[in-house]
């Protein structure tokens, strides 16, 4: 018979051990980065691993330091056209869509979120990285690209989480604003956004992961070339690409290093995850 | 006698700004609009030309021969093949440990430290970028579980990357079930177990149906870290421990290679048009109970 | 049974009646605020003990108490004993889905599964092993005790959705009916009812007396004056008096009753 309190038990501590399962595997994963990539920190010492733009892996070399710029760069890139891109979607999708338009605009976003970041990819290479290089120069495998490439990545994030936090600020503080004469723009300049500032905080942080690690994009439009980029038409490698591109080949090592990259990325993202969730829960 | 009218405060004119309110809004509304219809023609422009280029390339023979020569020839059918297997054998295990993970988040526990661990955890893994999991899946189960570039590796690494999706939706299904439902339950004498596989999952079906479709989207679409674990061999799995390319991951190969771009764009409409068919009927299913609900 | 005499006035000598449910220093928690304190109190069987008073006097939470929902409460302490025939069953180890299958519940909004009305009444019953061929049985005989039977004999099978809310309301009073308990509670079953409504369900109560021990919580008091053998009158979580129907609405023995039934608050 089904109603035994005893199964009860049973059960509810099987699905406690199932519930541990996504921390089991954070932790697994954790633990595998870790356990590969740590030898080779302490070979190489980790400020040498970080400061060092010398990498020649198979000589022993392993300075990270150029992808590193290389990623901030492409990121800080990325923020400058999505932010100000998706914020206005946002506004407009909150604020000024009528229910029709909103009808068809979130699924558009939603459909923007689904595309493959191969499919970007591509079209970046065939369309994007021509265009730069003959109206701008270089070889159009470049920063910019990847900027560019990434931006238009991050838009669905900051788009939706943005969009969330404009529609979380109460009805009561715009009709307030309306009511003592300002415009709908006002309104919103001076009183909505502010009031969801640590939403829009918050797209912005897990935008910022997420173009962080972005890897196939960027790997097809970067130009993958191993120094610090002194413009942005310099083709550059980022760490994502970097682990990408060398880990069908490398051993020992090398291949310890690439993992011990993946670790720097790794420790960046979980910085960036639990100040948005701070972020959130402080809301 | 000057003195008192210097006193006498004037009223002054207001203070001359560039643009009045009015006048601001009608820019910002236009910077903002012009904003967003540039977002939107990209999402068009992206979606046309897949469409315009990649469309004269589907043929049947297209969708059902196997790749041929090293993608030169050929179709994409062993390409579909992996991918099925793959999203399969991920959505297998993700889909209990995810649901299950739900329930106990839901149904089982006060908020209290556990439950913001696990929770934690979830999001966390909600934001690892998929090449670290590519690393993850390649060291563990092609490494040192011996599995080897296979399907079985992708489907293993792809449900870790899956599960906080399926988590995530599966909670926010099972929290809209309302609680009075449960009351009933439990008052006529009904213990936990069957009320929650009988009445609330039951009524969560459709949300966490929908975040089993979207997680099949994911799948789909994941590049790095299928590459890194079920490897790029061209031919038609047979068993889950065979190597095979994904659609996505061959679609990368016709790409970075410049094999053959026509292929290429045929591989991309696909992958595209597959895509925005799941996440569809996954929206389609969650807005049909929405619209039963109200 | 040894028949008792009852020693309350204007009720005569009740031959055969005994305790079901007693009750003992009952004292009830939230967290720091205190919902039930110090209620001592007898259920007989085959009666209705009314329960009245104003708003937030603890009504509902002594009621779900006597079924162990109160379990469900987060932050929820309990001094005190409760004794089913007998038995505390706060005890640990004690069968709490027995009890509930015993001490059956209505609330006070209807809430239908959200299935057929055979399925909302076949539910649990099924559960519990019995089924099958004596199913519609069990289903036809509950549904006539709550009066519902001949508005949906013939609909067994849409959804319980669909139905009234006074029919839902009999719905699920049949609900409970069909896992057979001793005691019902009703926790302010007729509130949002039309009066006809809450006249057939007033009615069905006078019927299932003879065979059950009814608790009854109302925030009408001229409902309690209707329908009820025994009244107790809570306030502000207090039990302040208890006895048989007619004396505490025309002799109530604390001027706190007294104040309530004739109106000056509420």
């Amino acid at each position: 018979m089904e109603a035994s309190m005893e199964r009860q038990w049973w059960i509810e501590r099987a699905l406690m051990l199932v519930a541990l399962s996504a921390v089991g595997s954070l932790a697994l994963i954790t633990l595998f980065i870790f356990s590969e990539g740590l030898p080779v920190l302490a070979k190489a010492g980790l400020s040498n691993f970080l400061l060092s733009s010398h990498w020649a892996p198979t000589k022993g070399h392993f300075g990270i330091f150029a992808m590193i710029v290389s990623s901030v760069l492409a990121t800080l890139g990325a923020l400058a056209i999505g932010v100000p891109l998706g914020l206005a979607c946002a506004v407009v999708l909150a604020e000024f869509a009528t229910p029709t338009m909103r009808l068809i605009l979130k699924p558009a976003v939603e459909l923007l979120a689904g595309i493959p970041s191969v499919v970007y990819g591509f079209l970046g290479v065939v369309l994007l990285v021509p265009l730069i290089r003959d109206w701008l120069g270089g070889p159009g495998l470049s920063l910019l690209a990847v900027a560019l490439i990434l931006g238009v990545m991050i838009l669905p994030t900051i788009i939706s989480i943005s969009i969330d936090a404009l529609r979380a600020v109460p009805r009561t503080y715009r009709e307030a604003s309306l009511a003592v004469g300002a415009t709908q723009w006002q309104t919103i300049w001076r009183v909505v956004l502010p009031a969801a500032r640590s939403g829009v905080v918050t797209a912005i942080i897990l935008a910022m992961g997420r173009a962080i690690g972005e890897t196939m994009a960027v790997i097809m439009v970067a130009g993958n070339a191993l120094r610090l980029p002194h413009s942005p038409l310099d083709s550059v490698r980022t760490l994502t690409s970097n682990i990408a591109l060398e880990l069908g080949y490398a051993s020992g090592d090398h291949r310890a290093a690439l993992f011990a990259t993946g670790l720097v990325l790794f420790a960046v993202i979980l910085v960036l995850n639990a100040a948005a969730s701070l972020l959130r829960r402080q809301r | 006698m000057s003195a008192p009218s210097a006193i006498v405060a004037r009223p002054q004119p207001p203070p001359r700004r560039l643009l009045g309110p009015a006048d601001a809004q009608r820019l910002a509304k236009a910077v903002l609009w012009g904003l967003t219809s540039l977002a939107l023609a990209i999402l068009v422009f992206i979606i046309g030309y897949i469409a315009w280029k990649g469309l004269p390339q589907i043929t049947a023979a297209f969708l059902s021969e196997p790749v041929r020569d090293m993608g030169r020839a050929g179709g994409i059918f062993s390409t579909v093949v992996s991918t099925a297997l793959v999203t399969a054998i991920a959505l297998a295990i993700a889909t209990p440990l995810g649901v299950g993970t739900a329930i106990y988040l839901t149904e089982y526990t006060r908020e209290g430290w556990l439950v913001s661990v696990v929770r934690f955890g979830a999001e966390c893994l909600a934001g690892v970028p998929s090449i670290i999991l590519g690393l993850f899946g390649f060291v563990l189960f092609v490494l040192k579980l011996g599995f080897g570039w296979s399907v079985l590796s992708g489907g293993l690494t792809l449900a870790v990357m899956v599960m906080p999706t399926i988590i995530r939706t599966s909670e926010e299904a099972i929290k809209t079930v309302p609680h009075e439902l449960r009351e009933v339950c439990y008052s006529l004498g009904v213990p936990k177990w069957p009320t929650i596989t009988r009445v609330v999952l039951p009524a969560a079906l459709p949300g966490i149906v929908t975040g089993i479709v979207l997680s099949v989207g994911r799948s789909v679409g994941e590049t790095a870290v299928v590459l890194f674990t079920a490897g790029a061999a061209v031919g038609t799995p047979h068993s889950p421990f065979d190597s095979g390319r994904t659609l996505a991951v061959h679609f990368y190969i016709l790409a970075r290679e410049g094999i053959s771009m026509p292929n290429a764009y045929g591989t991309a409409f696909v992958l595209v048009a597959a895509i925005l068919l799941i996440n569809t009927a996954a929206y389609a299913i969650m807005y049909g109970v929405m619209r039963k609900n109200a | 049974m040894r028949p008792r005499l009852s020693q309350e006035a204007g009720n005569g000598i009740d031959a055969g009646t005994f305790t079901r449910i007693e009750v003992r220093d009952l004292s009830f928690h939230y967290g720091p605020e205190t919902a039930l304190a110090h209620i001592n109190l007898k259920v007989r069987r085959n009666q209705i003990l009314g329960i009245m008073g104003p708003a937030r006097s603890g009504k509902t939470s002594f009621l779900r108490i006597l079924n162990r929902l109160s379990d469900l409460a987060a932050n929820a302490r309990l001094e005190g004993q409760v004794l089913l025939d007998g038995q505390d069953i706060f005890a640990p180890g004690f069968d709490v889905n027995a009890l509930r299958r015993k001490v059956g519940i209505v609330f006070d909004k209807p809430v239908p599964l959200p299935k057929s009305i055979y399925e909302n009444l076949a539910f649990a019953p099924r559960m519990q092993g019995g089924g099958g061929a004596t199913m519609p049985e069990v289903v036809e005989r509950a549904l006539r005790r709550a009066h519902l039977w001949d508005e949906v004999k013939d609909r067994l099978g849409s959804p319980a959705l669909a139905l009234s809310g006074g029919q839902q309301q009999r719905l699920c009073l049949a609900r409970t009916l069909a896992m057979e308990p001793e005691v019902i509670l009703l926790d302010e079953p007729t509130s949002g009812l039309d009066p006809i409504s809450t006249a057939k369900i007033e009615d069905t109560l006078a019927d299932l007396k003879q065979s059950y021990t009814i608790v009854l919580v109302s925030n009408s008091d001229k409902q309690i004056a209707r329908v009820s053998d025994r009244v107790a009158f809570f306030l502000m979580g207090e039990l302040v008096e208890e006895g048989p129907t007619r004396q505490v609405f025309t002799v109530p023995r604390d001027p706190r009753t007294e104040a309530f039934v004739s109106g000056s608050f509420g």
